[in-house]
C-alpha cells in the first residue's frame, strides 16, 4: 500500500482511468494512512472523511463516464488550513478561528473541486502562517517525516508534512516570505511558490497581501506543475491576479536546459550557510552543466536588506489584515469584559498566540504616526532596489540557484525563544516574494544527519516552465539519496 | 470685540450605483437589517475587494463639476481603526492621492456670487449601522451600509458664516442630483457632513483654533451646529480662555454639541497603501469623455435664465441652484411656456404649495404642459389670475388638466359684448345714483359697480371688458 | 530605542493588552526586531520610488453589476453572539 502512494501524479492517474483503483479506494487508503501516521506526524487539523468519499464517489462517476478533463481528478489532497473551504472548517491553527466555518470556497478551491480532486482534510501551520517550524499552531506540534524529533519546517508544515509522510498525493500551502519552500525543503518534497498574481488570492486569509502566494507541494516537480496548471488563472475577484498565458505548465518538461544560463549569487553562498548544504546545492549545480547549462557568477547585494524589508512590509500588512478578528462577527470572543474595548482586547490577547502578536505590534508601530517613513516607506523602496536588481540580474541568465534554506531542519523547540534567530531561516526566501518572483524548491540530497536538502530554482516573472523545466531535469539526472 | 467665524466642510454623498463599491451585493437602502451583505462587505477571513468601475466614473464627474484636477496616478489606502460598524477593522479610502483636487464652487449668496474652493474629492466606502439596545447593556449591527460608495468632498476654509455654509451645501446637493451621481437623501443619510469652525477677531490673519463636528445629518442641524459651535468658541474668548482643538459630536436632538475626544487622543489611523487594489490610472481621453457627460450645470444655468430669458438675477438663482425647479421650468419652456409667467407661478404660488405640503419641485403632480396650458389660458384672457389661482390648487389633487378644471368649476371668463352689456345696464339701474356721485369726485363707485357685475357674474366677467363699459356710462 | 510607554501605546492601537511580564518580553523582543529592521537605514534610497505591488498593472475593475447577497443565516453563523437579525456587541458609547 505504501508503494502505491510513492506513485506520481501521472502514474495514479492512469491507474484511476485504467480502473485498476477507483477514487473511492484511494481515498480509503490515503483515510486509512491517515489514521496509522497522524498519531506521530500530527499533520492534518481536520480529517474530512464523509465529504473526502463523496468527493470520491463523484470522482468515479466522472471517470466511469470517461468525461475527466483534470488529471487530478479523484486524487487525494490535503489543503493548508488558512484556505477557505466552504462548509468546512478553517482556523489557520488559531484559538482564534478554531469554529469557524468559511461560508464560502476559496477561488483555488472552486478549480480543485471542478477537476473532481478529493480532498481529505486540512493541514496544520504556523498560526496565520506566521512562523517557520509550524510550532506556533495553536493546536499541535507536526512533525518532520525524516525525523519525528525535528519540525517540519513552516508555515506549510503540515502541506509539507502531509505529502512526505504519503498520507496525500500533494497538497496546497502558501508562502508570504518562504512558507512553501522551506517545509518542502525540510521534509524532502518539492514546493513552488508561483509568481505573485499567477494564482488567485480569493479565499486565502491573509497574511500580507502584498506578498501572499498559494501553490503546490509534491512528490516531484511534474506533479507541481500539474497542480499549478489547476490552479493559476485571473480571477476577477482577485484584482492582484494577473492574465497570464494559457497556464500550461507540464508540457514542456523534459526539454533538458542546454544552453540555459543558470545564475549563481555568491552572497546566497556566504559563511551563515551550513557548509553541506553548499555542497549538495553546489553538487546539483554541477549536475546541471553537465547536462549543458551555462553557469553564471552573479550578485544579488540586496540580500542582507531583503529580510529587515520582509518583515516591516508583512508585519504592517498582517497588523492590518488581522484587525478584523475582534470578537465580532466570527471567531473568538473572551467570555468577560467590561466594555466594548475590553471585549476587544480580551478576544484578541486570548484569541492570538505570541507571534502574531508579535508581528502584529511591530506592523502597528511601524505604521504608527511618525515612524511610517523611516520604516515602512523605507521598506517599500528598498523593495523597489530589490525588483530591479533581480530584474538586471535576469537579463543575465534565465534562472537562479541558491539554496532554500541555510540549514537542515532543526529540533522541535531548540529557535522557539528567539523570535529573530528563527526569523533567519526565511534569509534566502524572503526577496523573491519581495520581487514576487517565483521559486521552487526540489531536494538535492540529504546531509550527514540524514535529512533532506532543498535547492532553490528562482524564475523570472510569469517564467514557471523554465524553473520546471530546470526542476525536472535536475530530477531526472539526481539519481537516488 | 467683534469676530470673524471661519468655516470649512467635510461633506459625504453616498454615490447612487447599482453595487456597493467593493463588491455585487446591492446597493440599496431599507432593506432588511443584514440581507444585502456577502463574505466581502461582512469582512470575513481571505476574501478581497474588487473596486466598481462606476464609483470611479462618478467621483471624476463630480469633480469635473466642481472645476477641479483630476489625478493621474491615483491609488486606495487603508485607513485602520477598530469600530463594530466597521466589519474589516479598516476603511478602504485614499489618502495622499485623491481621485479629484484643487477645483472650486461658485455659490450665490446674498446677492453676490462667492468662490468656494475644494480641496480633494475621494472616494471610499461607508459603514454599517449600530442600533442601541434599550436596555443600554448592547448594541446592534447592521452590515447593510458597510461597502455602500462614498465621495468625500473637502472644502476650503472659505466661509465666514454659517449662512454661506448651508448656501453651499444646498448648492453641492444640486450639482450631485444635475449629474446624477447621488440621491442626495438627507433623511435615508445619504448626504452628511463633518463641519469645521473656528473663530478669530476681525482683521486677524491667522485662523483660530479649530474644532471639528462630526455627525452632522441635516443643512438644517448643520446650520444650526455651526453657529452653536461659532457662539461657544466666542464666550470661550470673551471670558479669556483658549480653544482647544477638539472633535465634538452634535447632537441634533438636544441642539448643542458634546465633546468626542480631544487632540491627544486623536486617532492614529495609520495609512498605507492598499495592497489589494491596483492603482488607478485615469487618462485624458477618459477625463474627457466622462466630460462629455456631464449636463448642464446650475452656475451656467443661471446665467443663461438671466441672458436668454431676462429673468431678475434673484429669480434666476432661486429657480437655477434647485435642480427640480429648474428641470420643471425648462421644460415647460420647450412646452411654449412665457418664461416670466412660469417662473412667476413657480416661485409664487407653485412655491407657495410645496411649502406648505413641505415638499420639493419633484413633488409637482402635474405635468410641465399643464403649467404651460394655464399660464396660456389666463394670458388669452380666458380666466383671470383669480381663478387661475383656484385652478392650480386643484390641479395639485386631481390629474384633470387646466381646461377641465376650468369648465368644471365654471370659471371661463366671459368676454361676450352684448351679454357683459346687459349685465353693466342692470348694475346701473340698481345704483341710479353712481354717476353723480362719481362727478362729484367719489371715483371709488367705479370699483364698485365692477365688483358689483363681477358677482352678478359669479366672478366669470372680464373685469378687463367691464371696467371701460362702466367708465363709459358714469362719465356720459 | 523602543520604551514600555511606547509598546503600551502601539498594544492600546492594536486592541492588545499584556501584563507586566510579558511587557517586559514584548519590549525586548520589539526592541530586537526593530534592532534589526534598522539596518534599512544603511542603505540610500533618495530618490527610490516605493513599490507597494510587485506587478505593476492599472485599473482593475469591475462592472457595476448587481448579483444576490448571502442568506442573512450565512452572515451571521459565525458570529459569537447575535439575534436572529443583528449582530450583537457590548454597547457602543461614543
Amino acid at each position: 500500500m505504501s508503494d502505491l502512494f510513492q506513485c506520481s501524479v501521472r502514474e495514479i492517474s492512469e491507474k484511476l482511468k485504467k480502473k485498476e483503483i477507483s477514487s473511492v479506494e484511494l481515498t480509503q487508503k490515503s483515510l486509512e494512512q491517515i489514521h496509522k501516521t497522524e498519531p506521530q506526524a500530527e499533520a492534518f487539523l481536520t480529517v474530512c472523511e464523509e465529504q473526502a468519499l463523496a468527493q470520491a464517489k463523484k470522482a468515479d462517476e466522472v471517470l466511469a463516464a470517461g468525461t475527466a478533463q483534470s488529471i487530478l481528478t479523484g486524487i487525494p489532497m490535503a489543503v493548508k488550513d488558512n484556505i477557505c473551504t466552504k462548509g468546512i472548517r478553517t482556523t489557520c491553527a488559531s484559538r482564534m478561528l478554531e469554529h469557524f466555518i468559511p461560508p464560502y470556497d476559496a477561488a483555488v478551491m472552486e478549480k480543485l473541486n471542478g477537476a473532481n480532486a478529493v480532498m481529505v482534510g486540512k493541514v496544520n501551520l504556523d498560526e496565520f502562517a506566521m512562523g517557520s517550524s509550524t510550532e506556533n499552531s495553536y493546536f499541535k506540534k507536526t512533525k518532520n517525516p525524516h525525523d519525528l524529533t525535528r519540525v517540519p519546517g513552516g508555515s506549510s508544515g503540515g502541506s509539507a508534512a502531509s505529502v512526505g509522510f504519503h498520507e496525500v498525493f500533494y497538497s496546497l500551502g502558501s508562502d508570504t516570505g518562504g512558507s512553501i519552500r522551506q517545509p518542502a525543503a525540510y521534509c524532502g518534497v518539492v514546493g513552488l511558490k508561483p509568481t505573485y498574481g499567477l494564482v488567485s488570492r480569493y479565499g486565502l486569509v491573509a497574511f500580507a497581501s502584498s506578498l501572499d502566494q498559494i501553490g503546490p507541494l509534491a512528490n516531484n516537480v511534474e506533479d507541481c506543475a500539474f497542480v499549478l496548471e489547476t490552479i493559476a488563472g485571473k480571477d476577477p475577484r482577485d484584482a492582484t491576479s494577473v492574465d497570464s498565458r494559457k497556464a500550461d505548465f507540464s508540457s514542456g518538461l523534459g526539454k533538458g536546459v542546454k544552453g540555459l544560463r543558470i545564475g549563481i549569487p555568491k552572497e546566497y553562498f556566504g559563511s551563515s550557510l551550513n557548509p553541506e548544504i553548499k555542497e549538495k546545492v553546489l553538487n546539483a549545480v554541477k549536475a546541471l552543466e553537465k547536462e549543458g547549462a551555462e553557469i553564471v557568477d552573479i550578485s544579488l547585494k540586496e540580500l542582507d536588506y531583503a529580510l529587515p524589508a520582509y518583515y516591516i512590509i508583512s508585519s504592517a500588512e498582517a497588523s492590518s489584515n488581522l484587525a478584523r478578528y475582534d470578537g465580532v462577527k466570527y471567531g473568538y470572543r473572551a467570555q468577560e469584559f467590561d466594555s466594548l474595548i475590553d471585549m476587544y482586547r480580551k478576544s484578541r490577547t486570548e484569541g492570538f498566540g505570541d507571534e502574531v502578536k508579535r508581528r502584529i505590534m511591530l506592523g502597528t508601530y511601524v505604521l504608527s504616526s511618525g515612524y511610517y517613513d523611516a520604516y515602512y516607506k523605507k521598506a517599500q523602496q528598498v523593495r523597489t532596489l530589490i525588483q530591479q536588481s533581480f530584474v538586471s540580474r535576469f537579463e543575465q541568465v534565465d534562472a537562479i540557484i541558491t539554496p532554500t534554506v541555510p540549514n537542515e531542519a532543526f529540533r522541535i523547540g531548540e529557535k522557539t525563544d528567539n523570535p529573530t534567530q528563527m526569523y533567519l531561516e526565511d534569509i534566502y526566501t524572503v526577496s523573491i516574494n519581495i520581487a514576487g518572483l517565483p521559486a521552487m524548491s526540489v531536494p538535492c540530497g540529504k546531509t550527514s544527519s540524514n535529512m533532506p536538502v532543498g535547492m532553490q530554482i528562482i524564475g523570472k516573472h510569469f517564467d514557471e516552465k523554465t524553473i520546471l523545466n530546470v526542476g525536472y531535469t535536475y530530477e531526472q539526472i539526481r539519481g537516488t539519496f | 470685540m467683534n469676530y470673524e467665524t471661519v468655516i470649512g466642510l467635510e461633506v459625504h454623498a453616498e454615490l447612487n450605483t447599482k453595487t456597493k463599491i467593493y463588491c455585487s451585493c446591492a446597493n440599496e437602502f431599507g432593506a432588511e437589517p443584514n440581507t444585502k451583505c456577502c463574505p466581502i462587505c461582512s469582512g470575513m477571513p481571505g476574501v478581497l475587494p474588487s473596486l466598481n468601475e462606476k464609483v470611479v466614473e462618478s467621483c471624476v464627474k463630480a469633480g469635473l463639476a466642481m472645476n477641479c484636477e483630476i489625478t493621474e496616478y491615483s491609488k486606495q489606502d487603508r485607513k485602520n481603526y477598530f469600530y463594530p460598524d466597521l466589519p474589516k477593522a479598516y476603511q478602504i479610502s485614499q489618502f495622499d492621492l485623491p481621485l479629484c483636487h484643487d477645483g472650486y464652487v461658485d455659490i450665490y449668496v446674498n446677492g453676490e456670487t462667492k468662490r468656494i474652493g475644494i480641496t480633494r474629492i475621494h472616494i471610499e466606502e461607508d459603514a454599517g449601522k449600530l442600533i442601541h439596545g434599550l436596555d443600554g447593556k448592547e448594541s446592534f449591527a447592521d452590515y447593510n451600509r458597510c461597502g455602500v460608495p462614498l465621495i468625500e468632498i473637502v472644502t476650503e476654509p472659505d466661509f465666514r458664516s454659517p449662512e454661506e455654509a448651508h448656501v453651499f451645501l444646498e448648492t453641492l446637493r444640486n450639482i450631485l442630483l444635475f449629474i446624477g451621481v447621488s440621491d442626495c437623501k438627507m433623511q435615508e443619510g445619504s448626504l452628511r457632513c463633518d463641519v469645521n469652525v473656528s473663530v478669530r477677531p476681525e482683521g486677524q490673519k491667522k485662523l483660530g483654533t479649530r474644532s471639528e463636528m462630526k455627525n452632522v445629518g441635516t443643512f438644517k442641524g448643520a446650520v444650526k451646529a455651526m453657529e452653536f459651535e461659532r457662539d461657544r468658541q466666542i464666550a470661550i474668548l470673551e471670558q479669556g480662555g483658549t480653544i482647544q482643538q477638539e472633535t465634538r459630536r452634535w447632537d441634533d436632538a438636544k441642539g448643542e454639541s458634546v465633546l468626542l475626544r480631544s487632540k491627544e487622543d486623536a486617532h492614529d489611523y495609520r495609512y498605507f497603501p492598499e495592497p489589494d487594489i491596483m492603482p488607478i490610472h485615469i487618462q485624458a481621453e477618459t477625463v474627457e469623455e466622462i466630460r462629455k457627460t456631464i449636463p448642464e450645470l446650475p452656475n451656467e444655468k443661471f446665467k443663461r435664465y438671466m441672458d436668454e430669458y431676462g429673468l431678475s438675477e434673484y429669480d434666476a438663482s432661486l429657480i437655477a441652484f434647485h435642480i427640480y425647479f429648474a428641470e420643471f421650468f425648462e421644460k415647460c419652456i420647450q412646452e411654449g411656456g412665457n418664461p416670466k409667467a412660469i417662473s412667476n407661478w413657480c416661485l409664487g404660488d407653485i412655491s407657495k404649495i410645496l411649502k406648505q405640503k413641505e415638499q420639493e419641485a419633484d413633488a409637482i403632480p402635474f405635468a410641465p404642459k399643464a403649467l404651460v396650458e394655464l399660464t396660456k389660458l389666463v394670458e388669452a384672457d380666458k380666466i383671470s389670475n383669480t381663478s387661475a389661482k383656484k385652478v392650480l390648487d386643484r390641479m395639485f389633487e386631481t390629474d384633470k388638466s387646466p381646461e377641465t378644471l376650468v369648465e368644471e368649476m365654471g370659471l371661463l371668463q366671459i368676454s361676450d359684448n352684448s351679454f357683459l352689456e346687459g349685465i353693466v345696464d342692470e348694475v346701473m339701474a340698481e345704483n341710479p345714483d353712481t354717476p353723480a356721485q362719481y362727478k362729484n369726485g367719489k371715483t371709488n363707485v367705479l370699483g364698485f359697480l365692477v365688483g358689483q357685475v363681477m358677482k352678478k357674474s359669479k366672478g366669470k366677467a372680464n373685469p378687463q371688458m367691464v371696467n371701460p363699459m362702466i367708465k363709459e356710462r358714469l362719465e356720459k | 530605542m523602543i520604551t514600555k510607554e511606547t509598546v503600551q501605546y502601539v498594544a492600546d492601537l492594536a486592541r492588545l493588552s499584556f501584563d507586566e511580564t510579558s511587557i517586559e518580553k514584548f519590549t525586548k523582543d520589539m526592541e530586537q526586531i526593530i534592532g534589526f529592521a534598522d539596518k534599512l537605514g544603511e542603505l540610500d534610497t533618495e530618490g527610490v520610488n516605493p513599490t507597494a505591488h510587485s506587478v505593476p498593472v492599472y485599473n482593475v475593475f469591475r462592472e457595476d453589476e448587481v448579483k444576490e447577497s448571502f442568506p442573512r443565516n450565512e452572515i451571521l453563523k459565525n458570529a459569537p453572539e447575535k439575534d436572529s437579525e443583528y449582530f450583537v456587541v457590548p454597547k457602543v458609547v461614543e
